[in-house]
């Protein structure tokens, strides 16, 4: 079994004419929390898609577990995905179901097994996130915080070897961003799961990753351990980690000169 | 001027036959494939009761209203020549071939289309489809397809459902308020509907346009721009353009049917 879980090799993806990716290439190794960062609109979500088939590459490879997912068949991509699991920054809980029911999901569609043992599983599953009492609640009354730990439960539910999480921090307190922080670091170590972390949430990621790669400008700019990335020379990737608003990624948009445009009567 | 209207002209018709190509392809793909009752029977049961059985009461509501409108104007005109026997085929030919399943379809895109649409282009906008895609689990399968015959076996029968609560407004109207006689009307109605020519070919139309809004709805809603502006045009052209395109094939279908 190769050390490699995903590998994605030389890819390019273009939505319309807007090139989002050039030539970019990583790898995720198994066992691992590899986070991938970068700023906000570089198409980190885009990625995800692509590992996962929603979206198909304009070039390039994309291995899941040895298998090119883009040129899959329909069939045989469904059966990948039964080893792969995502996250969304939304939860995309399905909102007719109670706790319960969304964890039961994917279970129920994938497996022929009683009712009393899947009620087992998903009070394992929801336990492991703190959400055994939240069970018969409905989506719309959990909290952000709540909502994406069920649908975390939800994504564990059949022990997937690959989870991606999309910005699983975003948008939360920092009790919940602790709390996500924890559970993806156990999760990936109990489990023996690959984790693969969407996030601009600097601290947070560096904190639990074994592997960063840091994405701008279409491309991977730096990668490495948490400690080998804080010692990068490259000023785009101390801008990002540091937070500066000014550098590499310049604070203003593309513009005429503001003397001139302040001087010039109104067009 | 002319060069820009042409061009616009061709953009939308290419614009629309791409949507109709898109919507071929979810039906294709929700509908063809080896069926599995274990999972599919339940689900098909669910849409059955929010589709069908809660548009009940708007159905036998408008059926009542309508079948008592027309007992009432048939009456007036019918009178005058001393031909108020004839009421109960009047208003029973009327609700059968034209206002059972075209009333019915209206109705149906109102309450029912417009529902679904806002259901699954909500689903789409919350990653609710994303994610079970992502669960292995083809949306098109688990979501589309019990909707869609669930709407096609439905909408046939609310369409019955709505004649037969007409006629017996127009029996409430006409015999019992008006004093036509009550076996003229039955009998009259008994000798002039015949099975083929007026209940076989109203049931054929009300299942064309089950079909016909029943996917108008849920391509709008699957190919709503996930936004809440994308969302709520999705639904106004579902009714819009499912209303539209139902009055337009009850025109080609009375021709083909009734017109010679």
């Amino acid at each position: 079994m190769s050390d490699i879980m995903v590998d994605i090799q030389h890819l390019s993806f273009s939505r319309g004419k807007n090139l989002i990716y050039d030539d970019m290439s990583m790898q995720v190794r198994r066992g691992k929390v590899t986070a991938i960062m970068g700023p906000s609109g570089i198409g980190k979500t885009t990625l995800l898609k692509l590992i996962g088939g929603q979206l198909k590459p304009s070039q390039g490879h994309i291995l899941f577990d040895g298998q090119d997912i883009p040129a899959l068949s329909r069939a045989d991509l469904y059966q990948a995905r039964k080893k792969m699991s995502m996250l969304f920054q939304s939860g995309a809980l399905f909102t007719e179901m109670s706790v319960f029911d969304n964890v039961a999901f994917p279970i129920r569609e994938h497996t022929r097994l009683s009712e009393s043992l899947i009620n087992i599983i998903v009070l394992m599953k929801l336990e492991s996130v703190g959400l055994r009492g939240a069970r018969d609640l409905m989506p719309a009354e959990l909290s952000g915080g709540m909502a994406r730990r069920a649908a975390l439960a939800r994504a564990i539910a059949l022990d997937p070897e690959l989870i991606m999480y999309d910005e699983p921090f975003a948008g939360q307190d920092p009790i919940s961003m602790g709390v996500i922080v924890r559970l993806i670091k156990e999760l990936n170590n109990a489990l023996g799961l690959t984790s693969i972390v969407v996030s601009h949430d600097v601290t947070e990621v560096m904190s639990i990753a074994d592997y960063v790669y840091l994405v701008a400008e279409k491309k991977v700019i730096g990668h490495g351990t948490p400690e080998q990335l804080r010692q990068d020379k490259s000023a785009l990737v101390q801008q990002f980690l540091l937070g500066e608003a000014d550098g590499a990624v310049p604070f203003h948009y593309k513009a005429a000169a503001y003397e001139d445009e302040l001087m010039e009567p109104r067009r | 001027m002319i060069t820009e209207k042409l061009q616009n002209l061709g953009r939308s018709t290419i614009d629309n036959l791409a949507g109709f190509g898109r919507s071929g392809v979810m039906l294709f793909g929700a509908l063809v494939g080896k069926p599995n009752f274990r999972k599919g029977w339940p689900l098909l049961v669910k849409q059955l009761y929010v589709i069908g059985v809660l548009s009940l009461l708007i159905i036998l509501v408008s059926g009542l209203f309508i079948g008592m409108v027309l007992a009432l104007q048939g009456y007036t005109v019918l009178v005058k020549f001393g031909a108020e026997g004839m009421l109960g085929p009047l208003v029973a030919l009327s609700l059968l071939r034209e206002l059972g399943p075209v009333v019915t379809a209206l109705l149906f895109a109102g309450r029912a289309g417009s529902a679904l649409t806002a259901e699954i282009g909500l689903m789409k906008a919350t990653e609710q489809l994303s994610g079970m895609e992502m669960m292995a689990v083809d949306p098109l399968r688990r979501i589309i397809a019990p909707r869609f015959w669930a709407g096609v076996i439905s909408m046939p029968l609310l369409a019955m459902v709505f004649t037969a609560v007409g006629i017996l407004g127009g029996h409430l109207i006409g015999v019992n308020w008006l004093g036509v006689d009550g076996g003229s009307y039955w009998s009259t109605m008994q000798a002039n509907v015949d099975l083929y020519q007026d209940v076989v070919n109203g049931l054929i139309k009300s299942v064309v346009f089950a079909v016909i809004v029943i996917w108008i709805a849920l391509h709008k809603g699957f190919d709503a721009v996930p936004t809440s502006e994308g969302i709520s045009r999705a639904t106004t052209q579902t009714v819009v353009t499912a209303s539209l395109t139902v009055l337009g094939f009850d025109f080609i279908l009375t021709a083909l049917m009734f017109g010679g």
